[in-house]
């Protein structure tokens, strides 16, 4: 019996929670790669008088993208020159891309990678023979001459199921567990009362017990993820929960940082993954280390045929590169698909063949080929179960063994990040260095620096790894490095404003209830009818949610039509988020988790809302693979290559999207 | 179901403030009710499986069931992990077995060096703590 209706979960939330107010002078928003570089290097700088905290929405040792393991770092720069990572990342994202902020990471990363060494995480080795050792056979180390396995110019291979568990214990261990805060989930940054353009706090609330909580801050760091679930999945029962990435990244960082008006870049950017189909499982290793290709439906390896050069070329200087753009490659299989070529798979029983093949030719008795086919297999599921078992499950389930059947591939639904192989994100400063372009003249939004290094438009507010825009590649090691740079940065921004006292525009009490509201609203109305998610007083975070996947899959481009979108479709989409975000404000939530993904959904809404802004506002198909418009098909280098910025004021409410120049730091010739 | 609990195994954790799956959980889905003194996933469908939960379970209560939207029935992939390695076993729907064995620290537990007593030397430039020299691009854009 249901009756009488009640809070589905275990932790019921009340009317009026505890308050607890903290006056804090850096606030570390997050507890993923990017917070836990910044938490590792804060100490390092504040004085000692400083207070810090870090509030993560969940537990430091398993939070963020990396929260699973991951079997590679994707940014090592190691021997290679600087300048080609950020060509590499320039063409990968078709142009549009700060290359003062992509260089500046490509000059800390390895020292956060050395770091991770160090502290325990296992790096695999190239030995004498040129084979691969696993990282817990003794080898040097890296800074000691030690030889990574590459597998890409840039990727390393690494054991890395408890990567982020390494990587927390020394962020939280440099900070200082009396620090931290877990399980409290901030959903806005405020902005100070008397000086304008200014952070002053943040407000979240506990999803362990009814308290809500004010900050007061000098300076913030927002790191808090990309977002996902902001487009219908490819799965829409119990596998939505397979997101390729992090299905607890909810937009957080992009909309609370928009709502107090940093300027937001790239939004139209996103990220469609080709991944192997319904468990989202990695391919880099398959394409990279074992040298898979993909095979349409007719058993074609199409990706070097005369017609794809053909369709590349149109695509200029991006589709001549040697590693052909991201989303050119979706475009490509798209195309097969479209075509009526599917499905794709990824050839993984020929390319594992083909090493086993080799060994034979060069003489390897039987006994000696087992044994190396043994680590073969072992490295190929190694890189599912690091980072994505429910693929591994699904290989299980399906009976698929990679060297006996290829496994389908098929572009996901659409993320937005800004650390992998996407840049949608906050517009911010670059390091304060000589060689980053001085824009004189013109607001923060079109200059490339203003003083303080990863600082928003918004004086105090930082950000770091899926939150800086116009600059992918960073990956996790990046990410790390990033927090790290945005710390320092916190600290002298903090004694340089050392006689500034934040003071929040409402009180404490007015925060917690606008907080609580969709509890609030619970309460009223959930004896109103017998079942307590059907009630016309209110809506439920879960149905929410899905209206809002709806209205993005089908109007803004997601999987129902090939990516494919338009200046109507588009504005149809904003008029559907603009009821949307009226009707968020009838949320209703009876326990803490509840109101957890309710404050998630007013963030997705946003973000996504940012996003279909920046495309309507582009007039060209920059990303072809990722996204279409149907009226403007083509990637107009003319007219286009340029950022697109967009400020949310928060006095007005008003957005301001606009075209701001792109300026090359490395040559453009040689392109690549 | 993504992870489930089996009730014979369940404690509860014993009732202590930090029940273990609860505490873990990126995505806030593990619960305890208290009544029963048992865990179960309250929100299946937002399971990311990232067997976070079942890594840390100390009575080895908690396994995955593949997403019923698109995996077989009758598959299995579970792990046991210890301080400095973790063994996958790998079931496949029609039986056969495989394991696997991968290092995941060479380093004891708690033993990351946070570098607690280092001090930057110069906030106003832009070296970070551990860092000696800092280069600046060539090849530059004419």
């Amino acid at each position: 019996m249901a009756l009488p209706n009640k809070p589905l979960g275990e932790l019921a939330a009340v009317a009026n929670p505890e308050v607890v107010e903290h006056d804090v002078d850096l606030l570390i928003i997050g507890g993923g790669m990017a917070a836990c570089g910044a938490a590792f290097e804060i100490k390092k700088w504040a004085s000692a008088d400083m207070k810090i905290k870090l509030v993560d929405k969940a537990a430091m040792e398993r939070s963020g993208a990396v929260a699973q393991g991951l079997s590679a770092i994707n940014t090592y720069i190691g021997d290679n020159p600087i300048e080609n990572y950020v060509k590499m990342v320039r063409n990968d994202l078709m142009g549009v891309v700060r290359e003062d902020l992509i260089y500046d990471l490509g000059r800390h990363v390895d020292d956060s990678v050395h770091l991770f060494e160090e502290w325990g995480l296992p790096v695999w080795k190239k030995d004498a023979n040129g084979d691969n050792l696993d990282g817990s056979k003794p080898a040097p180390k890296l800074t000691e001459g030690g030889k990574p396995v590459r597998t890409g110019k840039w990727q390393i291979m690494i054991n890395g199921e408890s990567y982020k568990c390494v990587v927390a214990e020394a962020a939280k261990k440099a900070l200082g567990e009396e620090n931290i805060m877990e399980r409290v989930f901030i959903v806005k940054l405020i902005l100070d009362k008397n000086k304008a353009n200014q952070i002053a706090g943040a407000v979240g609330f506990s999803t362990r017990e009814n308290k809500v909580h004010v900050f007061r801050c000098k300076s913030a760091l927002c790191a808090c993820g990309g977002a996902v679930n902001i487009f219908r999945p490819r799965s829409t029962g119990e596998g939505k929960g397979r997101a390729w990435y992090p299905v607890w990244n909810a937009g957080s960082t992009y909309t609370m940082c928009a709502q107090v008006g940093a300027t937001l870049t790239m939004m139209e950017n996103r990220f469609t993954p080709a991944r192997f189909k319904d468990g989202y499982g990695p391919v880099g290793a398959w394409f990279l280390l074992f040298k898979a290709k993909v095979q349409n439906g007719l058993g074609e390896f199409y990706a070097n045929s005369d017609s794809v050069k053909d369709e590349l070329s149109k695509f200029m200087p991006y589709g001549q590169s040697p590693v052909t753009p991201t989303c050119l490659r979706n475009h490509l299989m798209l195309n097969e698909m479209k075509a009526g070529r599917g499905p794709i798979y990824m050839a993984t029983d020929v390319a594992l063949n083909a090493f086993l093949d080799a060994k034979k030719a060069a003489g390897m008795n039987d006994k000696d080929v087992q044994k190396y086919w043994k680590h073969l297999e072992s490295e190929a599921w190694e890189d599912f179960l690091d980072m994505s078992v429910g693929q591994a499950g699904l290989w299980a389930g399906a009976n698929i063994e990679p060297e006996k059947v290829g496994s389908e591939i098929m572009p996901t639904e659409p993320y937005m990040l800004g650390s992998h192989s996407g840049c949608c994100g906050i517009w911010t400063s670059g390091p304060a260095e000589s060689w980053v372009p001085d824009v004189q003249g013109k607001p923060r939004s079109h200059q490339y620096k203003w003083g303080y290094n990863r600082m928003t438009t918004v004086d105090g507010l930082f950000t770091a790894g899926d939150g800086v825009g116009a600059s992918g590649h960073k990956f996790s090691s990046g990410s790390h490095a990033e927090g790290r740079i945005a710390a320092k940065q916190m600290v002298k921004f903090c004694r340089d404003n050392a006689s500034f006292k934040p003071e929040l525009p409402q009180s404490a009490q007015a925060y917690a209830d606008e907080i609580y509201a969709p509890v609030k609203r619970y309460l009223e109305h959930v004896g109103k009818t017998t079942a307590a998610d059907i009630n016309p007083n209110y809506c439920k975070p879960a149905g929410l949610m899905m209206r809002l996947m709806k209205a993005t899959d089908e109007y803004g481009g997601g999987v129902a039509t090939y990516y494919m979108t338009s200046g109507k479709l588009l504005n149809i989409c904003l008029d559907l988020l603009r009821m949307l975000r009226e009707d968020a404000e009838l949320m209703a939530a009876g326990d803490l988790h509840e109101l957890m993904r309710a404050w998630e959904n007013y963030h997705r809404i946003w973000c996504v809302e940012t996003h279909i802004r920046h495309i309507e506002f582009r007039k060209e198909s920059r990303y072809p693979g990722f996204y279409y418009r149907s009226d403007f098909p083509t990637c107009d280098d003319a007219n286009w290559k340029a950022f697109v910025n967009s400020t949310f004021d928060p006095a007005t409410k008003e957005w301001k999207c606009e075209k701001v120049e792109c300026i090359n730091i490395v040559e453009t010739t040689p392109w690549i | 179901m993504p992870s489930y609990v089996d009730p014979s195994k369940c404690d509860g954790c014993k009732g202590g403030d930090k029940t273990a799956c609860m505490y873990i959980c990126p995505n806030d889905l593990m619960v305890l009710n208290k009544d029963e003194m048992r865990a179960y996933n309250q929100e299946p469908d937002a399971c990311w499986e990232c067997y976070s939960c079942v890594k840390i379970c100390p009575q080895g209560a908690i396994a995955v069931r593949g997403y019923n939207d698109f995996v077989p029935m009758g598959g299995m992939v579970h792990p046991m992990r210890s301080s400095d390695s973790i063994m996958w076993t790998v079931k496949f729907r029609n039986g056969n077995m495989k394991r696997f064995k991968f290092p995941i620290r060479t380093t004891a537990e708690g033993a990351a060096n946070a570098y607690a007593d280092l001090k930057g030397a110069n906030l106003d430039d832009e070296m970070l703590s551990t860092e000696k020299a800092l280069p600046a691009p060539t090849m530059l854009a004419k």
